[in-house]
């Protein structure tokens, strides 16, 4: 349909259309502002208000911290308890979608109910604290991964998607002498793979982003991930003072904090393009349903 | 992502009790009145039928009984004198005390207020905000600005809160942020965003804005797509301009999306966001930074007192609880769909 636009709708177009396209600059403007500074010296920085080019090109302040042990420390932990963790909240999540997506089997409504249950009531923080404390999981990288093996949202999404893959395939599998497991190893995860890498993506944002139990569990600071190491580097030392830091730290000069904040955006980016399809359309699934 | 995934995890899992595939209607395989094919009598011989699929079903049964159930138990803590080395079931019961004390504590007036000017804040200026942005995303006819701008505005929501609590660090640094700096040019005067109480909740609501509008549009987008194109034709017919049009058939088309949205946004009002709220909190600005989230934190983690800061996080909930069933039952009460 040509809609038959007006003046005023013209106008209307050109104002909507300018003012979009600065929102869309404006979100990005702290990044460019980040990414330049990261490759600006520090005389640069506080000299200059904004910029989105650096008059002298440096890699100064990348040398710097990934000459610093902390911080490759922190970068390798993160990307290492990212990719285990991943893998393991994937293996958690799948094994128990599999069995809840037959529908003879028994007990399955039980077991579906508490899952629901416990999408909407949690323990909560301390109580959740306590237990990993318990666990003897304080310190321990587990403390990351564990607690949050299952999301209940991705487990349905996951069980409605075996559910809707042809009963014929596994029948003639198991003709053949599949067992169960053979059958979800070799048959419904190969064509699974689409929705398994939403929820690996899924999960390893999760990972990757939280700020929240490293806080609660890691209080050793060799063991800090990325973002606690981010957090302490870019926060300078009069804000500091409130719960869990490093006595003996001593902030760094303004070149290391914006170099810190692009390398732990930059994986986000990277993953960007996958992430912007998969959660979209996650998003969508069941949300809108009339 | 948590609050909006949280909204439509709870959305599902309503779905879930009344009929699993009614999502997927069209697609259903599934034969009608198709004979179970498996043996119906007793658990015994069912067991032994699928021991493989119980077998895989353990590690998620036992995720789901210690991880997530356990600290459900644990809440009873709330209710007593909890030592760490009797354990949660031999810690002596006082009752009501700790929610007592909560309630007489002159930090509760303080962080109700905090928490609620907060949440009113963010539904107040972040929540309409999405439908606008939607809206005028909606009249985009030039495809190729329109998926730029989305693909621009969806980046922050995938950025950890450290990194958006670390850019505001440097926008608004003290001497040489871009943003002091140009206060400090435009005005002559100098303000200390990120100390002053005075500019904490506009800095919370702009990291809101900034981190999550652009990624909310997409459940309002969705919705608009589906509103009726036949009646914008027949109101450019009777002479309906765009501002009519968006007012008289966009937005009503979109209103029961706007409904369901604004109940679930109203159910995680007080959950104001730990991560946020604890980043940005400093020395000098906790009068107004301290929320229910954050004072759990403070008081049960860095001074231990476990039972009393389970109470306060116990209340939240309830009160999160009460809020989500009361903005069901107004939506219903007002002829709405509501959310269940």
């Amino acid at each position: 349909m040509k809609i038959h636009n007006t003046t005023g709708g013209r106008i209307f177009d050109a104002a909507n259309y300018v003012f979009l396209t600065l929102i869309g600059i404006i979100t990005l403007l702290p990044f460019i502002y980040v990414f330049a500074g990261s490759f600006a010296n520090e005389a640069e920085i506080t000299r200059r208000a904004f910029f989105v080019w650096p008059e002298q090109f440096t890699l100064g302040s990348y040398e710097y911290i990934f000459s610093t042990p902390a911080f490759i420390r922190a970068l390798v932990t993160t990307v290492l308890v990212t990719a285990v963790g991943t893998l393991i909240q994937l293996a958690f999540t799948v094994t128990m979608a599999y069995p809840l997506a037959k529908r003879n089997l028994r007990g399955r409504q039980l077991i579906l109910s508490l899952v629901v249950f416990a999408m909407v009531f949690s323990g909560g923080m301390i109580p959740t604290f306590l237990l990993v404390k318990d666990l003897g999981l304080l310190n321990s990288y587990w403390a990351l991964i564990l607690p949050a093996a299952i999301n209940p949202f991705s487990l349905i999404i996951i069980k409605n998607f075996f559910q809707e893959l042809p009963a014929e395939l596994e029948e003639s599998a198991k003709m053949d002498g599949a067992t169960e497991i053979g059958i979800l190893w070799r048959i419904l995860l190969p064509l699974s793979k689409p929705v398994l890498a939403t929820f690996a993506l899924f999960y390893a944002v999760g990972i990757w982003n939280d700020f929240m139990s490293p806080l609660l569990y890691l209080s050793d600071n060799s063991k800090w991930t990325l973002q606690m190491y981010l957090r302490q580097v870019t926060a300078s030392s009069d804000l500091l003072g409130t719960g869990n830091v490093d006595p003996n730290y001593i902030p760094p000069e303004q070149g290391i904090k914006f170099a810190v904040i692009v390398v732990a955006t930059l994986p986000i980016l990277i993953f960007y393009p996958f992430l912007q399809k998969h959660f979209a359309k996650g998003m969508l699934i069941g949300s809108v349903k009339g | 992502m948590s609050q909006l995934t949280d909204a439509l995890a709870s959305n599902i899992g309503a779905g879930e009790g009344a009929g699993t595939e009614t999502g997927n209607a069209g697609k259903r395989r599934k034969k009608p009145g198709k004979p179970a094919k498996t043996p119906r009598g007793k658990f015994s011989v069912h067991f032994a039928h699928y021991k493989w699929l119980y077998l895989l079903l353990l590690p998620g049964v036992i995720y789901f009984a210690v991880f997530r159930y356990a600290p459900m138990y644990g809440v009873s803590i709330a209710f007593k004198d909890y030592v760490p080395f009797l354990g949660v079931n031999a810690s002596p019961w006082v009752g009501f005390q700790h929610f007592q004390d909560f309630f007489s504590n002159p930090d509760f007036p303080r962080l109700l207020g905090n928490t609620l000017i907060l949440a009113f804040l963010n539904l107040g200026i972040a929540f309409p905000l999405t439908i606008v942005l939607a809206l005028l995303l909606n009249e985009v006819r030039l495809s190729i600005l329109k998926r730029t701008v989305q693909t621009l505005v969806y980046i922050p929501h995938f950025l950890s809160w450290t990194i958006v609590a670390s850019l505001s660090f440097l926008l608004f640094a003290l001497d040489f942020g871009p943003l002091f700096l140009f206060i400090n040019n435009v005005l002559g005067t100098n303000i200390d965003f990120l100390s002053d109480p005075a500019w904490f909740r506009p800095l919370i609501v702009l990291q809101e804005i900034w981190k999550n509008t652009g990624w909310g549009t997409i459940i309002f987008l969705a919705a608009l797509a589906t509103v009726d194109q036949d009646q914008y034709e027949a109101a450019i017919i009777d002479g309906a301009g765009r501002f009519r049009r968006v007012w008289h058939i966009t937005l009503p088309g979109i209103r029961s999306t706007i409904i369901v949205m604004l109940i679930l946004a109203i159910g995680q009002m007080l959950n104001t966001g730990f991560e946020q709220i604890y980043l940005m909190t400093n020395a000098l600005n906790r009068s107004v930074a301290d929320v229910f989230d954050t004072y759990v934190y403070f008081v049960g983690i860095t001074q231990g007192a476990y039972s009393y800061s389970t109470a306060v996080g116990l209340f939240k909930s309830l009160v999160g609880i009460v809020l989500i069933f009361g903005t069901n039952w107004l939506a219903k009460r007002f002829n709405q769909s509501g959310l269940f």
